[in-house]
């Protein structure tokens, strides 16, 4: 038998190997709710115990990233009996607003249209902090059921739970490197190379794969098997957020949740829930449809803190944890092959998100579930996991279910943002009140404009050279001497809340990576590197990981928090983004 | 000859997180205890892989990991833990946030360890960090030897060589920088270990399996220990506070400078 790891080009190495039954790859809500359905069916009436595993990358099973706000319907058929106090940080939304915010500054980028809209509402006297508030939020919008939550803590809760049953092993800080390929079928997984030990092959019968968005796994897959006809990933978003100690004597109630857009950028979404214990979860989504070759996340986020309509409640504030992931925010039309002979994708990065109401961790949880109940069913009649009865059991389960009904109302909901952002909300609208008849389409444009040109209106290409020049030789962020330049003002740190990226890597994210792992970032061809005028990667990068430097951007490990962010944003896809250790040690995200 | 080696060791929260002192109903507490992420105590840690280490070179010896910290928390701490090395867990459900008293602790792990089915007390090596992480009192492992009678105690222990007689001869850190060599005739002896000479042990998931088969039933069997039933008149945070910053190409010189500011100003 021929198996060997996809896209492994090392030379072939004697590796130990190991047989379980079934093997997880990456542990979050969709894994989580796998094994927790899982496992209260295990053992099966006949004694039958399979031996179950999951690997998890990071250094804990609560280093997830997603501060969340839920309808948690899927969490809720799990749990029927859900107290949210029984989970850290977790409260029941009380109060939903969605915000417009103005620009305080003059320093966004906005359309004539928009320009327009904040002249009229100014006028009209109806803002509240330079912000105004949606009088009505649409139904498929409302989370007012709903529960707000730190994954990181969900993710506790529930894996303890799942480990004490006895029925499961979840072993973090083990990352998986591979699907072992077998022609059609998967045969389980190889574990990331350490200096000192070859990654370990885990062969299983069945090799469920909940890597995430950006996960090795499931984009080995995807490149190996290819993606359904008519669906391909193609809109992210790189997510961040600051849990946030709020000031003595905060006025926000537990389960207040705030969405807004139009600033710092129109683009940009902004988020704002508060858990019990006057502590509150802020944070953007830069969505790749912005089109700006400078997406620096971390200076967009702190400027949204400073949105006058935030600042109030936050101004005094410390933070407490920092985070940032990638979202895939095809949803489903990013939906990959789901099953295979011998595996099963559930979670984001099987295009369960749904774009339309920006949810995403229940729906992951409930493809999660399915699966558990689609493998108790094969387990109990003792069929074996092909493709054609994984089709039969999961397959069917969800597309028999409300998450493919609202997955597909809400596929090219978003397809008007290609077009600008007045045309996305129009989109979103439309096909939201059609459920899914009525969109307005667009596709994304093909390549990111240059520097020079997209600061064209401001800064004139000389200068842009010139500062290009000065962050070369200075070694600072040229992202941040771009924005200084256009107008956006210096952020007035305050060592609590408004701190370096650095120091929010520190006293917020706590990044660590373990020794003995190689670079998990490289990049295929170095001359493409030296000419590219952007350096997109360098200045989205969540954790100032890569730098610029003359040949290609320098890597250090020790400050990846593993967004990945760098893949999807290099469009000549030169950045090579794989498996690795370490990341975020805040389990409060 | 073999050896049971019980290692003692707490758990504590994981580098960099942010603690804060707390009035709790229970008496003082860090805020947020049970969401920060924790570790096994590093000074113990160092214990354990010495342990191990010791296990593998004398046959038939064999390595318990003796913790008192709260059950949930210390489950979560061994999925990673229980990668690195081989060993038996004896579990104890209690808290661990470093407030309390460590006479307390030293008889609830004393106890535990005398009642492990088998042991060997003759061929016992107590194993435990010589500080701790938490509060870095550096009394608790040589309170529990006391209880169980091991009279032979060598604290700050960088290095144990073990003698074709039986002997051990154990490098000790003592002032200035310096080590101190002394033999004993064996075991039984308690040994606080430094930082040892062993790194990390990579994660292996065949190691992971193995511990498992005594980790769960370990965790679900552990009793609440008898510990913290002393008030605090007060709790107050240290003047000096550990301030961490990561810097990368700044010249070793321009580092010391600034220590050199700190260590002055402070």
């Amino acid at each position: 038998m021929s198996m060997e790891p996809s896209g492994n080009e090392s030379p072939a190495i004697e590796r130990p190997s190991m047989d379980v039954d079934i093997v997880c790859a990456g542990f979050g809500p969709a894994t989580g709710g796998f094994l927790t359905t899982l496992t209260r069916g295990l053992p099966l009436e006949d004694g039958t115990l399979p031996q179950v595993m999951c690997y998890e990358r990071a250094d804990d099973i609560g280093f997830g990233v997603s501060g969340v706000v839920t309808r948690a319907r899927g969490i809720r058929a799990s749990f029927p009996e859900l107290n949210p106090d029984e989970i850290p940080m977790a409260a029941p939304v009380r109060e939903e607003k969605v915000l417009y915010l103005l620009d305080p500054i003059g320093a966004s980028r906005r359309s004539f249209t928009l320009k327009s809209a904040d002249s009229l509402l100014r006028a009209a006297g109806v803002l509240d902090h330079e912000a105004f508030e949606l009088p009505l939020i649409p139904a498929f919008l409302e989370k007012h059921d709903g529960l707000v939550m730190s994954i990181g803590q969900f993710n506790q809760w529930v894996g303890q739970q799942i480990m004490m049953s006895g029925m499961a092993q979840i072993w973090p800080g083990m990352p998986v490197a591979a699907p072992l390929i077998d022609g059609s079928r998967v045969a389980g997984v190889q574990l990331l190379d350490h200096e000192l030990q070859p990654g370990m092959e885990i062969k299983a019968a069945l090799t469920v794969v909940g890597d995430g968005p950006v996960g090795p796994v499931g984009r080995q897959l995807d490149e190996h098997f290819g993606m359904p006809e008519g669906h391909e990933k193609r809109e992210w978003a790189v997510g961040m957020k600051m849990v946030i100690d709020l000031p003595e004597g905060s006025p926000l109630e537990p389960g207040m949740v705030l969405h807004s857009f139009g600033y710092p950028e129109p683009e940009i979404f902004g988020f704002f829930y508060v858990h019990p214990g006057n502590v509150a979860s802020a944070g953007i989504f830069v969505p790749s449809w912005f089109d700006s070759p400078v997406r620096t996340t971390y200076r967009y986020l702190q400027h949204f803190l400073q949105h006058p309509y935030l600042w109030r409640y936050v101004e005094g504030g410390r933070l407490r944890s920092w985070g940032a992931k990638t979202l895939n925010e095809a949803g489903r039309r990013g939906e990959p092959h789901l099953v295979g002979d011998g595996w099963a994708r559930i979670g984001e990065g099987s295009g369960s998100t749904n774009v339309l109401t920006g949810s995403g961790v229940d729906e992951a949880w409930t493809t999660g579930t399915q699966l558990g109940e689609a493998v108790l069913e094969l387990l109990r009649e003792k069929k074996p996991f092909t493709k054609e009865n994984l089709e039969a059991t999961y397959v069917r389960r969800r597309r028999a279910s409300w998450l493919e009904q609202e997955s597909l109302t809400a596929e090219k909901s978003r397809d008007g943002f290609h077009r600008g952002i007045v045309a996305g909300m129009l989109g979103m609208a439309l096909a939201g009140f059609s459920h899914g008849r009525l969109h307005i389409p667009g596709a994304p444009i093909e390549h990111m404009p240059k520097v020079e040109d997209f600061f064209s209106e401001r800064i004139p290409a000389a200068r842009v050279d010139e500062i290009r020049r000065e962050a070369a030789s200075s070694g600072k962020p040229l992202h941040d001497a771009l924005m200084d330049a256009w107008g956006w003002p210096a952020i007035p740190y305050d060592g609590q809340l408004l701190v370096t990226q650095q120091d929010a890597l520190l006293m917020g994210g706590k990044v660590q990576a373990a020794p003995g792992y190689a670079d998990h970032v490289a990049f295929r061809d170095e001359a493409l590197c030296a000419s590219c005028g952007g350096k997109t990667c360098v200045s989205v990068c969540s954790g100032q990981a890569l730098t610029d430097a003359p040949e290609r951007p320098a890597f250090d490990r020790e400050k990846c928090i593993h967004c990945g962010a760098c893949m999807w944003n290099c469009e000549r896809e030169n950045v090579v983004f794989m498996a690795g250790a370490g990341g975020l040690h805040s389990a409060e995200n | 000859m073999s050896y049971h080696i019980a290692v003692c060791a707490g758990i504590v929260p994981d580098p960099l997180q942010t603690l804060e002192p707390v009035s709790g109903p229970q008496g003082p507490a860090l805020k947020n205890e049970m969401m920060l992420p924790a570790v096994l105590d590093p000074w113990a840690a160092h214990a354990l892989y010495e342990a191990s280490h010791l296990a593998k070179n004398v046959p038939g010896s064999k390595v318990y990991l003796v913790s008192l910290a709260p059950k949930a928390k210390l489950q979560q701490v061994l999925m990673t833990m229980a990668q690195k090395v081989a060993f038996e867990l004896v579990a104890l459900d209690g808290p661990s946030s470093g407030f309390t008293e460590s006479a307390d602790v030293a008889s609830a792990l004393a106890a535990a360890i005398e009642a492990i089915p088998g042991l060997d007390r003759s061929q016992l090596l107590l194993f435990g960090g010589w500080e701790s992480a938490a509060r870095a009192a550096g009394t608790t492992l040589a309170m529990v030897g006391e209880r169980l009678g091991i009279t032979e105690q060598f604290q700050g222990v960088d290095a144990l060589k073990v003698g074709a007689d039986g002997s051990l001869e154990i490098l000790e850190r003592v002032e200035g920088g310096k080590h101190q060599v002394s033999v004993c005739a064996g075991a039984p002896a308690v040994l606080g270990w430094a930082t040892g000479s062993l790194p990390e042990p990579p994660n292996s998931p065949q190691t992971g399996m193995q511990n498992m088969r005594t980790v769960m039933p370990a965790l679900q069997k552990a009793k609440p220990a008898q510990v913290g039933a002393h008030a605090f008149l007060s709790v107050s945070l240290p003047k000096q506070q550990r301030t961490t910053r990561i810097v990368k190409d700044v010249p070793a010189a321009e580092v010391a400078r600034e220590i050199a500011a700190w260590i002055r100003g402070s």
